[in-house]
């Protein structure tokens, strides 16, 4: 079980809502993660300072919200084999599907693209029956 | 000026994902658990983010010729729905559902110094790698 959080949940969506705005805005860029790290990684022949200042900016960002009260989890109570598994088909699929929750499910829709509102319901239905067949029919 | 801007909406980003508690897997386990112990909040973030940014695109980027500090807004090209987004989309909602992380959470998870988080980037990046060695042979 995890407390339904409604005010801190939209606060926080509106906060991420900002972010991408303002990169658009400002940058003309779209926050979406998995091609900000997969060209970060991969894609050499580019510049990518602004790609490596999102990135640490990313990881900065959590440290500051601790002084309210939303910190990091302590531990992470997932398997091994579902950080494995689970870790992998994230890099694979969003880099093959081009987006991940953040570029297709914030920006992609945000900007009411095609593309992106049917990535969004496709790994959002393959997320809920995958979490069915796991919990429900395996057990697990 | 750019760089500062990149940064500044980093720290905006994993601010939000903390606030929203997007970084913990169990939450999102439980927003896709809709026949179980199903938490509704990360449904809240979604509608959140996107009332921001449909409403500020709608009302201001698409007016715009160009974002304020840089030449061109880069957008994404592609137009047509075929089956590398839609089988890509499947399997990454796969992973997601797993896991309950995503490429974001992951990252800002990082300081927590956690060696779940390390193994999960590491086998994320392993996924992009052959993701993007097999749609260079096609």
């Amino acid at each position: 079980m995890t407390e339904f959080t409604p005010y801190s949940a939209l606060i926080g969506g509106a906060i991420l809502g900002l972010s991408g705005f303002l990169l658009l805005l400002l940058n003309g860029r779209i926050a979406g993660i998995s091609g900000i790290f997969a060209n970060l990684c991969f894609n050499f022949s580019k510049k990518l300072n602004w790609q490596i200042c999102f990135i640490i900016g990313l990881i900065i960002g959590p440290l500051l919200t601790s002084p309210f009260g939303f910190s990091l989890p302590q531990s992470i109570d997932i398997s091994w084999p579902a950080i494995i598994i689970g870790g992998f088909l994230v890099g694979f699929g969003s880099r093959m599907g081009s987006g991940c929750t953040s570029g297709h499910g914030i920006c992609g829709i945000g900007r009411l693209s095609a593309r992106s509102i049917i990535a969004t319901m496709c790994f959002m239905s393959s997320g809920i029956i995958t979490v069915f067949v796991i919990r429900h029919v395996l057990g697990v | 000026m750019n760089n500062i801007i990149a940064l500044v909406c980093g720290v905006l980003f994993g601010a939000g994902l903390t606030v929203a508690q997007m970084v913990s897997p169990n939450k999102v386990l439980n927003f896709l658990d809709l026949a179980g112990t199903w938490d509704a909040s990360l449904a809240f973030v979604m509608g959140g983010a996107l009332v921001i940014y449909i409403i500020t695109y709608q009302l201001i980027i698409k007016k715009m010729k160009a974002p304020v500090c840089a030449q061109e807004f880069a957008l994404p090209e592609q137009k047509n729905v075929d089956k590398r987004l839609i089988t890509g989309s499947a399997l990454f909602g796969i992973g997601w559902g797993i896991s309950g992380i995503c490429p974001g959470p992951a990252i800002a998870n990082l300081s927590s110094g956690n060696v779940k988080v390390i193994v999960f980037i590491l086998a994320m990046t392993l996924g992009i790698f052959v993701a993007q060695k097999l749609a260079n042979k096609v």
